[in-house]
Formats: C-alpha cells, sequence, structure tokens
C-alpha cells in the first residue's frame, strides 16, 4: 500500500489514498482495540493492568498456526482451536499465580507482568522457532468499496471480527448473570463473596476471554504482521489507546485504539521523524490535557 | 532476645540506632574499605558498579518505594546524569561543578514531571513514565548534534580538581564515598518531616492532606529529589561506560531498575542496596546456568529472558516483601528465638476493595 | 494552641451528579462546646465534614472558622486554622510505624526541606526533638505507648482508633471533628472514648463537633445536637429535644407513629 506513492512532505493526498489510509488505519486500530479489550476486561475485574496482554497475542498466532500446519487441520477449526488453548493459558495465568499477589503494590504487579512477557517471548521463540512465518488465511484478495477504493479482505475481516466480538462482550456483561456477577466482583470482592458469587473462578474466566480474543486478534492480524516473537509489543500500543479512550470503558478504549490506528499512518507521512511513537505522543497528549480519557471511570472516594 | 534501653530521644533518631545494626554495618563497611586489597581490578570494576546502580536505585525507590508512584521510565533520568555530565566535561567544565549541575538539572526536569505526573495516579502514572522514557530514549538518539546520536558519545576521563583518576581503585573510591552519602542522606531524609510527608502521601492522600501535607507539592519533591540521585547514578554510570549510546537508557534498563527495588523491597533503603546487588549477580548466574545445563536448553536464545522472568515472577508472588522482607523475617526469627511464631508474619488475606473510589 | 473560635455554617449544599448530598444545612458551633450530628447512613453528615475540611467543593453556601472564610482555602492549609479530624474508616498510613503517623500529626508545626533534610542539620535535629516530645504527651494521654514502634498493619481495630484520635489531636486542635468516633467498639471502649472525649474538651478546650450513630454516647458528651435526614436539616437542640422531636424519631430511631 505505502509502496504505491512516494513520501510527498506536506502535500495533500489524493482522496482515495486517503481513504486507503484511513480504512486500513481502522483496521489497524481494530486490531489494537481487540487487543485492549482484554486488558479493559482484566482490568475492570481485578485493576491489573496487564502488560503481557499482548504476548496473548502472539501467542494465539502461533497457536492457530501449530494447528493448522501440524495438524492439517483447514483455518476455522485451526482458529478456534488455537483461540481456545489460549483462553485456557489465560485462565491457568490466572488460577496459579495472579489469585495469589492479590492485594500487592501495583508496582510489584506491574513488574510480574511483565516479567510474563519476557517468559512468554522466550517459550515461545524456543518452541516455534525464531524465525518470521505466515499464516494461510481465507481471507485472499479484495473488496471493493464502491468505485472508491478497494481494500484487502484481511482488513475487513479484522473489521467485522471486532464488531462482532465487542457486540458479543456488551451482551455478555450486560445481560448475562455471569457478566453482571463479575461486575459485581470488580467493585469489591469481599461484597461478591458474601453474595455467594464465585469471585475466583469468575475473574479467571475473565482472563480466559481476554487472551482468547488478543488470541483471535494475533490470527487475524498474521496475514498484515506476519508472525514472529516480537509481534506482542503491538499491546504497548493498545494500551496506549486504550488510555486515550478511557481505560475503565469498553467502547473508550476501543475509540481511543482506532483513533491511534488512524493517525500513526497519517503522522508517519506527514513528519517522518516520529516514527513509531506517534502513539505514545498522542497519549502523552491526551494524558495531560484530559488525563481520565475520553470517558471518565473513576468517583470521589466516601470517607 | 534484644532489649533497647533508650534513654534520650537523640537515640531513638540516631542514624544507627540498634547495637546490632552497627555490628554489621561496621563489618560491611570493613569489607568495602578494603576492597581493593582483596580483589582484582575487574571486581573491583564490578563492585564500584553496583554501588553506582544502588545509587540509582535509591532514586527509584524514593519515589516508588515510598512516596508510591510508579515510574517505568527512570532510565531516563540515569541517561540525562550520563549525557549531561559527559556533554558538560566534554566542553571542559571540570568534575565538581559538572556534577553539581547534572544533579541540579536533573533535579528540575525530574521537578517538572513531577508536576504533571502529580494529577496522574496508579498505572495512567506507569504507563506516562514508560512513554516518557520511550522519548527521552528517542530525543538522545535524535538530537545527534548534542549527544552524538545514535553514533554514540565518548565520555571524557576522569578527573577530579586536575588530577586524573585513571586508576580503578580510585575510581571504586569515588563510587563508594557518593553511594555511602547518597544512602546516609536517603534514611536521614524519612527520619525528617520532609520523608515522613512521602510516607504519607503514598499511604493515605486524603488523611495527610487533611494534616497539612500539600500532596501535589510533595510529589513535586519526591520526583525532583528523585531525579536528581538516579542523575547521580548516570554520571557515575557513565564513567564505568566510557561510551554513551542512547539504547543503554532505554526501556530495558527502567525495567531493570524497577526489578531491582521491587526484589529488593520496596520502602526501604537497604533494599535498593540489595536489590543492586541481585541486579549484579543475575548474568553472572545466568551464564553459569547456561554452562551447567545441557547444550539443547542451555544454548537456546532465549534462555536469560527467560530465567530473567521466571526469577521475578518466583520472588513476587513468594515474597513481595522482596529480600529486605525475607532478611527482617531471618533477623526476626533470630531475635526472638525460641519464642518465634511463624504466624507472626503471616499474610492478610487480603480482598481487593476498587481504586476507582479514590 | 490557637483559642477555640466560633464555626459558621450557612446554606450549605452539595450535589454529586444530580443527587442532593447536602442541601441548604445551616449551623453554629460555639467555641468549647460539644455538638453532635445525628441521622440515618447516607444522610449526609461525612459529607457535611468533607466540606469543611475542604476536601470537596460546595455548589452553594459558605463556611466560616471565625473570621476565616475557609472555601478560600485548600484542603491542605485547612488545619492551619486550627480544625483536625478523624475519618469514620480510618484513613491512617498503613505501612508506618504509631510513631510516624503521629509526628505527621505535627507536620503543620514543622519547618522542613529536602536539602535540610538530606544533611539532618543540628536544626532539624532540635526541631525533630521537640515535637517527638509534645507527641509523646499525647500518647500519654492516648495510652498507647506499647504500640509506639508498631506498624499500623499490625495493630487491631480498637488500637487504631486510639492512634487516629491521637494524630489528630497532635495537630493541636482548637476544633476537632470526629466521625464517629464509637463505631466498631464495645460498651467498655466506648466509655474510654467518652472519658477521653470530657478529658479533652476539659484539659485542651476543644470544641467537638462528631458525627455519631451511639445515642448514649451522644446523650453523655454532647451538648447541642443536631439531627439530618436526606441531606435536609431536621432539627438543632438540647439532646433530649432531639430524642423527642417526632421527625427525628420516625426518620432515625425507629420508632412508629
Amino acid at each position: 500500500m505505502a509502496a504505491s506513492y512516494e513520501k510527498r512532505g506536506n502535500r495533500l493526498l489524493p482522496l482515495d489514498d486517503i481513504v486507503h489510509l484511513a480504512i486500513t488505519g481502522i483496521a489497524q486500530g481494530c486490531a489494537y482495540g481487540l487487543i485492549a479489550l482484554g486488558f479493559v476486561l482484566i482490568y475492570k475485574a481485578t485493576e491489573v493492568v496487564n502488560f503481557a496482554h499482548g504476548e496473548f497475542m502472539m501467542l494465539g498466532a502461533f497457536a492457530v498456526l501449530a494447528f493448522s500446519e501440524a495438524l492439517g487441520w483447514g483455518f476455522w477449526p485451526a482458529f478456534v482451536l488455537g483461540c481456545l488453548s489460549i483462553a485456557a493459558v489465560g485462565y491457568l495465568i490466572d488460577a496459579t499465580i495472579m489469585r495469589r499477589i492479590i492485594g500487592e503494590s501495583q508496582a510489584s504487579v506491574f513488574i510480574l507482568t511483565v516479567a510474563f512477557g519476557f517468559i512468554f517471548r522466550a517459550l515461545a521463540g524456543m518452541i516455534f522457532g525464531w524465525n518470521t512465518r505466515s499464516l494461510d488465511t481465507p481471507f485472499d484478495g479484495k473488496i471493493a468499496i464502491g468505485n472508491l477504493v478497494e481494500i484487502n479482505s484481511d482488513r475487513v475481516a479484522i473489521i467485522v471480527a471486532t464488531v462482532v466480538l465487542v457486540g458479543a462482550i456488551y451482551l455478555f456483561f450486560g445481560r448475562t448473570r455471569y457478566g453482571v456477577a463479575m461486575q459485581a466482583a470488580s467493585q469489591n470482592q469481599l461484597a461478591a463473596y458474601y453474595m455467594g458469587i464465585p469471585v475466583k473462578r469468575l475473574v479467571s474466566f475473565t482472563w480466559a476471554i481476554g487472551a482468547f480474543i488478543a488470541a483471535a486478534a494475533g490470527a487475524l492480524l498474521a496475514p498484515v504482521t506476519q508472525i514472529d516473537t516480537t509481534i506482542g509489543l503491538l499491546g504497548i500500543k493498545a494500551l496506549a489507546g486504550a488510555i486515550v479512550g478511557g481505560f475503565g470503558s469498553i467502547p473508550g478504549a476501543l475509540l481511543g485504539c482506532i483513533l491511534i490506528g488512524v493517525i500513526e499512518p497519517f503522522a508517519d507521512y506527514y513528519l517522518p521523524g516520529i516514527k513509531g511513537v506517534s502513539a505514545y505522543v498522542v497519549m502523552l497528549i491526551v494524558l495531560f490535557v484530559r488525563p481520565e480519557g475520553l470517558i471518565v471511570q473513576t468517583y470521589q472516594k466516601k470517607v | 532476645m534484644q532489649f533497647l534501653f533508650k534513654t534520650a530521644y537523640n537515640d531513638d533518631i540516631r542514624f544507627l540506632a540498634k547495637t546490632g545494626e552497627k555490628i554489621r554495618v561496621a563489618i560491611a563497611m570493613l569489607f568495602l574499605i578494603a576492597a581493593p586489597l582483596l580483589l582484582q581490578d575487574y571486581y573491583l570494576a564490578e563492585l564500584g558498579l553496583l554501588l553506582v546502580y544502588a545509587i540509582a536505585g535509591v532514586g527509584l525507590m524514593i519515589l516508588t518505594g515510598h512516596t508510591g508512584q510508579v515510574s517505568f521510565g527512570h532510565a531516563a533520568f540515569l541517561g540525562i546524569g550520563a549525557y549531561t555530565h559527559s556533554i558538560l566535561m566534554s566542553k571542559g567544565v571540570p568534575f565538581s561543578v559538572s556534577i553539581l549541575i547534572t544533579v541540579l538539572f536533573s533535579g528540575v526536569v525530574g521537578m517538572i514531571i513531577g508536576r504533571s505526573a502529580s494529577k496522574m495516579f496508579g498505572f495512567y502514572l506507569a504507563i506516562a513514565t514508560l512513554a516518557f522514557g520511550i522519548l527521552i530514549e528517542t530525543v538522545f538518539g535524535e538530537w545527534g548534534g548534542l549527544t552524538g546520536g545514535y553514533q554514540g558519545f565518548v565520555v571524557p576521563s576522569l578527573k577530579i580538581f586536575g588530577m586524573p583518576l585513571g586508576e580503578a581503585w580510585q575510581q571504586y573510591y569515588l563510587d563508594l564515598v557518593l553511594a555511602l552519602v547518597v544512602i546516609w542522606g536517603a534514611s536521614n531524609l524519612f527520619r525528617t518531616p520532609t520523608g515522613r510527608s512521602f510516607l504519607a502521601v503514598r499511604d493515605s492522600e486524603l488523611s495527610a492532606r487533611s494534616l497539612g501535607v500539600n500532596v501535589e507539592w510533595v510529589k513535586i519533591q519526591a520526583f525532583g529529589v528523585s531525579a536528581a540521585i538516579t542523575a547521580l547514578g548516570g554520571a557515575l554510570l557513565a564513567h564505568h561506560l566510557t561510551y554513551l549510546v542512547p539504547d543503554v537508557f532505554g526501556v530495558l534498563e527502567s525495567l531493570k531498575l524497577m526489578l531491582m527495588i521491587v526484589v529488593g523491597g520496596l520502602g526501604s533503603i537497604l533494599g535498593a542496596v540489595l536489590g543492586a546487588i541481585v541486579i549484579s549477580i543475575l548474568p553472572v548466574a545466568i551464564s553459569f546456568l547456561k554452562d551447567v545445563l545441557p547444550p539443547s536448553i542451555g544454548q537456546t536464545a532465549g534462555l536469560e529472558p527467560l530465567l530473567f522472568g521466571l526469577i521475578i515472577v518466583l520472588v513476587i508472588v513468594f515474597e513481595p516483601l522482596g529480600i529486605y522482607g525475607r532478611w527482617m523475617k531471618l533477623r526476626f526469627f533470630f531475635e526472638s528465638f525460641p519464642y518465634y511464631r511463624k504466624s507472626s508474619f503471616v499474610r492478610q488475606k487480603s480482598y481487593l476493595k476498587t481504586e476507582r473510589m479514590r | 494552641m490557637r483559642a477555640a473560635q466560633a464555626l459558621q455554617v450557612r446554606n450549605l449544599s452539595i450535589e454529586f451528579g444530580g443527587v442532593h448530598a447536602v442541601e441548604d444545612v445551616s449551623f453554629d458551633v460555639e467555641p468549647g462546646e460539644t455538638f453532635a450530628i445525628i441521622g440515618p447512613n447516607g444522610a449526609g453528615k461525612s459529607t457535611i465534614f468533607n466540606l469543611i475540611s475542604r476536601l470537596y467543593t460546595p455548589t452553594a453556601g459558605t463556611i466560616h472558622y471565625g473570621e476565616q472564610n475557609l472555601l478560600e482555602l485548600p484542603a491542605h492549609k485547612v488545619v492551619h486554622t486550627g480544625i483536625g479530624r478523624t475519618f469514620q474508616n480510618i484513613e491512617l498510613f498503613e505501612h508506618a510505624t504509631v510513631l510516624q503517623n503521629l509526628l505527621v500529626g505535627r507536620h503543620c508545626h514543622m519547618q522542613s526541606n529536602p536539602f535540610a533534610s538530606f544533611v539532618f542539620t543540628p536544626g532539624l535535629r532540635k526541631t525533630e526533638i521537640e515535637h517527638r516530645r509534645k507527641v509523646e504527651d499525647i500518647i500519654d494521654l492516648m495510652e498507647i505507648a506499647q504500640y509506639r514502634d508498631e506498624r499500623i498493619s499490625d495493630l487491631s481495630y480498637g488500637a487504631r482508633k486510639n492512634v487516629e484520635l491521637a494524630r489528630a489531636l497532635c495537630t493541636e486542635p482548637s476544633l476537632l471533628l470526629l466521625d464517629e468516633p464509637a463505631s466498631g467498639l464495645n460498651n467498655e471502649e466506648t466509655d474510654d472514648v467518652s472519658f477521653w472525649l470530657e478529658d479533652i474538651k476539659h484539659d485542651l478546650g476543644v470544641t467537638l463537633v462528631m458525627v455519631e450513630h451511639d445515642m448514649n454516647l451522644v446523650g453523655q458528651v454532647a451538648d447541642r445536637v443536631m439531627a439530618i435526614n436526606d441531606g435536609k436539616l431536621l432539627i438543632i437542640g438540647t439532646p433530649d429535644e432531639v430524642r423527642e422531636n417526632p421527625e427525628v424519631q420516625r426518620a432515625y430511631l425507629g420508632i412508629a407513629e
């Protein structure tokens, strides 16, 4: 996409290029958003920020690859199984480790999740090798929008998947018993226990859901980024996006990520020095101007 | 059992109040001062490096362990210290003046950051400081004219008051003296109102305010003090590295600093020192393991980060108070023997109360 | 210690997103008296305290302590006017020792800066010892000497309540806001509290304003009582007057009509 024209400095792009960049940006933002979704879910449930969430995405991509290559299965079965297996990993992480450190200082918990990141990356490399791999998906070809522009179907798939998954999450948390129970547990665990809510299991389940979504994002993004051990670092950008939108809310996080996804290619075009850090610059600007993000989630403590 | 008979309040606030402490410190001091006689140059330099990291760690500890402000980009201050000092010395500024300017400059930068940081809390602060760290690293790289950019910057050789400190033991004593000053000063800080106000902000901003503590100002001060001390570490680090590249002061370094204070034990100055010891020993331990394990495991590329990560996880899960915590428990065991009860240190089961109500 | 002054609250109101937590409340507290605020949970009692301590900003109304308009001050300057407070859910410094907590209580009377602290100047050392003496006096008064070097996290609930009160006393207040000083305490401990309150009042001349549910304690120590419900003022009077007021009985004491 970017190879078809040279950087022309400050001249305006033609319309179809703008639309192309914008839609690709939205797709990228949706991918960030899916990762951020997992972040926010886990944060809402446990107030833990999982710095290693991007690694779930990386592991998911590898898992799907493994299932489709090693077992010779088609994309969809491999996809489902791959994501489920990473969901299981997420569950285990919470059940065995995170449960034990409830109440520890935030700094300790951050470091812990960063350490997870190291471990996952190293393990992935040791198991799957350090080379870049690619994944065959059924999303070849392009889709035309009117006669304006052509988009790769894999990008479209990401956008569609995001819509579907976000919708599902929303319904789940708002309408089902489990969802409401999870919200209760996230606000006051002790009280939730008294209400007979199996808090620990629900929390682990939340980790599982978050991991599943990240894994799905990984697999869907594979045609774009290819698969190697470093793709998980996109997670940090997803984090930035979630902050821009307001970390406590799902629509906010998604919004922020899409915003970042769209801004990045344009920033890269007009301000070449910025390179990969435009996401962080936007985030810092938002943090200074409106620290709560676009949608506020803190209330004053009642003393 | 240790009985403490204090006869004056002065006793209580003296630097080393208990006899046991005095003995331990004396032994440690003996070893540290005699080190150049006992160790070869290579190990002496490593010990000096450890002391330098201890200084940087104390800086971060004051901010995170004592004031509760997480900082994930602290290597930025390490870098600011290193670059500022090296650049000044390369322009002919004498060592002592350069150090002074570096420390003050970094303190001011810290205070500016602190002003913005005081509006954020918890993990917003963490990610903002992370972003700050990344940005500063980029600045070091892009501002080639001043810092040598990605090509690197040669650090002028060490000279105090015109006297060159070319020998390993000379540099070592410099590191030692400054490290001791920093440790002593930081301990002083927390026996005075200023330091206590830091602790107050960490534990309860609300009641701190009602007791007259200006919370925003405390955070600014904490950032300033922390930045200044860490920058001092950075300046000394420059003389160990002799050649500066922006990479060295990136995210990985910030994480190392964080690791140091968490493993050492949040909230204690000694913890920063213990953490520095761990950080210095870790690479040695890992390469040792690499030789011992069968080649199929030992030689794979990912082993170091894997072990790094595993150790962090193990420490945090099993001893969240860090090494200092374990040390305290050990001492308590010896002091109250044979009345020691395991339940003295049973961790209270704590339930998560949302931090969204602050 | 500063002389006690009159607290004047007029038309105080605050809204949280549509909910009128406190609506048009006015009252006076005379210097040296013991003034109790009662009302069902959620009536807005602690909110009034938070408004006086300037942790919240009212949407309407004024608060004066003596000549000083409190609304002009940021939260951390309130203690300098002589107003101290305790919190309903104990807000002690968990990871610090009792002594450190109490010394922070002296913060408003101490000057220090990072430079002086770093080298621990002799001047600073002298101030430390001076204030340590004052703190020890309070420790004696509140009988918490055995906890001096313990961390708060190791203390029982009753002990923490005492430390919280002690810490507020360290600021040498002329007016003390006590938020539920007896909550969670058994009868014996509550009696201790009432003795201490009497001591504080008579020996130190402190004005006491307390939020309390324990009607016995209120009856014992309070000179006047204000009853609140749903953020609105019901009545101000002597404990007996308030107890016999039908509206109060209906809203709070649960006595059927």
